[in-house]
């Protein structure tokens, strides 16, 4: 057998993983394992300049990819500052592998130099953690660490490993696992049959019955057997923000997002609904507002493939325990059964009422978001209208991350997405700073796909120095950020619940010249203030000619726009705020 | 209402803390722990007591569940069950309080295990609210120190928590 040392053996594993990137930032306590990354070519390292971005790329590169993304840091300052990016793929279920160097096993807990006990500070932010006894356990550790990352509910897994671990001098046998079993973990791989047949028997005597999923369905690649399931019964679909391309949002079924910030239709049907149809969708409490008032006439079938997201907030008549893929595909099978003998099970009348009844707060006349937010006539460039841009310059094509903020929920609003996997970003933690590392994560992922950040002056300044490392390794994304010159979704809440009083939001006259620091690290700097302008400067931020350059879109827009709808605090999911004066 | 739950655990470094760090993470109760190694040497069995209704409870035991270290979660409290508290008291015991130490010790079966001069160490095993009992039978004042082990307990009958 080949003898390596802890650090091949760690970057070994790595590449028997099918590891494509190693994203991260060195330090005293990697530097063997970042000797053997040196030595071979299999796995490719990428410097960051922060070691939160390098969580951000690992964790985008694994929501474009469903592959597990991996992240380097050093020990000390290096796994404090991955701690945020760990949080924020805990928070939206996505498997990471973070890899932070630790002090020599002797040192720990002495407060050695760059000591932090990772595993600790980490743990109520991860999946799971190992920290690495010996050499001899590397590869087995890694195994594991994928497995726990990627199966179930996907989450970050931590491996802490000392740096004695690693030492190039001892060399121990590398053998990669074919497998892995854990006796404490197994998570479900089907739902129950006969929860299956209870949620078909909901779904066919249902009268208004709407289809709610979210972050798990793109998570579990079971876009297909929701598409079909919709059709066949004509349910009408809403997604949540991080469930938005499961369902496509240009289809005539889709109602658009639900939630705080969730279209009038969205809101409305799911109110009056009296069956949720809920898939890898937890129930958020930005979806529901309060829960006392929730749909009060919906019963509820919740498929999750953790437990502990069903019936935790709203109880679930049909709970079904099971990853989204292989539950619909029998729960189709279960229903294409059941009509062949008795196709008249279908209310079409009842079908047809509902969708009436839907039509209805389709075309309610408040809530005309196109007709609202022409800009030309004020002269100003409304939000809205930039992603509305973007949206006909990529020709709805192009992969989007966010940051957060107004312009999230704007790119969340606006750019239809008909495929999953295309937008990317922080929903369950908010993070700001996410939107730029995400997008250089797809670009490295998909290379030749367009990759857009929607951003804002606040977020994209959290991350503005991975602008050098989008130089080092030509990374062409294109940065469209919403410069309002405040922070704006702090700002909005300021102007409904604190009187206007914009208490550390507004930055007086402080913004760096956007077009000046893009252009200062190398990339192309364009600004547009002028809304008659808008469509030529997207159609040039995508033109052939800056197909491989790193453009920053600086635009100039509206700091009085708010979001809307916006719901009303403490009530039902029907209480909405359309405008600054309407109420639904 | 109060719970016992009983936890198999896989019996390595750091399982503990996931186990208290969920529950103050989550904010759930801890009002008693006890934790140690079991017939099988990879495995720590865990009892722990806390307060909730019920969809609290299924919430932790789900939460629990999650653990990766974790191997089984049950709720004693669901069955018929047996529980104990072992608990060490320390009683100043002079005079005539001598006596009756000795007396109300006896009536709550318990045992003097150790003795000097002045204090009565005394040795009570039961249900949590016996041991309480007896606090409250001598009182606050001859109360010197107290040490309680927490609740354990299995279920009645032929069930087991085995992985
Ligand atoms: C790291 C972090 N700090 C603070 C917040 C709270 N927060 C939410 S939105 C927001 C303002 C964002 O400003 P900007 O990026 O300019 O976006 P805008 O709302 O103006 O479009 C803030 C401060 C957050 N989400 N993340
Ligand atoms: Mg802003």
């Amino acid at each position: 057998m080949e003898l390596l040392s802890g650090g091949e053996a760690l970057i070994r594993a790595l590449q028997d993983e099918g590891v494509e990137y190693i994203f991260g930032y060195p330090g005293g306590a990697a530097l063997h394992i970042y000797d053997a990354i040196f030595q071979q070519q299999a796995v490719e390292h990428v410097l960051v300049r922060h070691e939160q971005a390098a969580t951000h790329m690992a964790d985008a590169y694994a929501r474009v990819t469903g592959k597990p993304g991996v992240a380097l840091v050093t020990s000390g300052p290096g796994a404090t500052n991955a701690v945020t990016g760990l949080a924020t793929a805990f928070m939206d279920s996505i498997p990471m592998v973070v890899i932070s160097g630790q002090v020599q096993s002797d040192l720990i807990g002495t407060d050695s130099f760059q000591e932090t006990d990772m595993v600790g500070i980490s743990r109520p932010v991860v999946k799971h953690s190992f920290m690495v006894k010996s050499a001899e356990e590397m590869a087995e550790v890694v195994k594991k660490a994928f497995y726990i990352a990627s199966s179930g509910r996907p989450g970050p897994v931590v491996i802490d490993v000392p740096k004695d671990t690693t030492d190039p001098s001892y060399r121990v046998p590398y053998a990669f696992p074919e497998s892995v079993s854990l006796r404490s973990y197994n998570p479900a791989t089907r739902g129950h049959p006969r929860q299956i047949r209870k949620a078909v028997d909901l779904l066919l005597a249902a009268k208004r019955p709407i289809i709610y999923s979210g972050g798990g369905v793109i998570q579990g690649n079971a876009s297909e057997p929701l598409i079909a399931l919709a059709k066949r019964l004509k349910l009408p679909v809403t997604n949540t923000l991080m469930g938005l391309g499961a369902y496509p949002s240009t289809d005539s079924q889709f109602l658009g997002m639900l939630g705080m910030h969730g279209s009038y239709p969205a809101n409305m049907a799911m109110h009056h609904s009296d069956l949720i149809f809920a898939v890898g969708a937890r129930f958020d409490d930005r979806v529901t507002n309060d829960p006392s008032k929730f749909c009060p006439d919906a019963k509820v079938i919740h498929i999750d493939v953790d437990p502990a997201s069903i019936s935790k907030i709203i109880p679930a008549e049909v709970p079904i325990v099971g990853p989204a893929l292989p539950v619909l595909t029998e729960l189709l099978a279960t229903l294409e059964d059941r009509l062949k003998e008795a196709p008249e099970l279908v209310d079409e009348a009842a079908r047809s009422a509902w969708w009436s009844q839907i039509e209805g707060w389709r075309s309610h006349s408040d809530f005309d978001h196109d007709q609202r937010h022409r800009n030309e006539a004020e002269g100003i460039i409304k939000p809205q209208t930039v992603v509305q841009a973007l949206y006909r310059a990529t020709g709805g094509d192009a992969y989007i991350t966010s940051d957060v903020g107004q312009h999230q929920m704007f790119a969340a609003q606006y750019y239809r997405f008909d495929a999953p996997r295309r937008w990317v970003n922080s929903g369950g933690l908010g993070t700001m700073g996410y939107g730029l590392p995400a997008a250089m994560g797809v670009k490295l992922a998909f290379p030749d796909a367009v990759v857009a950040c929607v951003t804002g002056e606040g977020s994209i300044q959290m991350n503005i120095q991975e602008l050098s490392t989008c130089r080092q390794y030509g990374l062409p994304v294109k940065i469209i950020n919403l410069n309002n010159q405040a922070l704006g979704m702090v700002r909005q809440w300021q102007d409904m619940q604190y009187a206007g009083r914009h208490s550390g939001s507004v930055y007086q006259d402080s913004l760096p010249d956007f077009v000046a620091l893009a252009e200062s690290y190398g990339h192309v700097g364009m600004r547009v203030t002028d809304p008659a302008k808008l469509d030529e400067a997207m159609a040039e931020v995508f033109s052939p000619g800056l197909k491989d350059r790193l453009v920053f879109l600086d635009v100039a827009v509206d700091q009085n726009e708010h979001v809307y709808p916006m719901w009303v605090r403490g009530g039902a999911l029907r209480d909405m705020m359309l405008s600054k004066t309407e109420r639904s | 209402m109060r719970r016992i739950i009983s936890v198999l655990l896989e019996n390595e470094a750091g399982a503990l803390s996931r186990v208290v760090g969920l529950f103050a993470q989550r904010n759930y109760n801890i009002e008693s722990l006890t934790v140690a190694p079991t017939e099988d040497a990879t495995l720590s069995r865990l009892t722990l007591t806390t307060l909730g209704d019920d969809k609290k409870i299924e919430q932790i035991t789900k939460q629990l569940n999650k653990l990766i270290e974790v191997v089984k979660v049950v709720d004693l409290t669901e069955g018929e069950h047996v529980e104990r508290e072992l608990m060490l008291v320390k009683l100043r015991a002079v005079g005539a309080q001598r006596a009756e130490i000795k007396r109300t010790a006896d009536i709550f079966r318990g045992q003097i295990v150790d003795a000097t001069e002045s204090a009565y160490t005394v040795q009570l095993v039961g249900v949590s609210s016996k041991l309480d009992a007896f606090l409250r039978a001598v009182g606050e004042l001859s109360i010197l120190e107290v040490v309680r082990s927490g609740v354990s307990g299995l279920a009645r009958g032929e069930k087991v928590v085995s992985v």
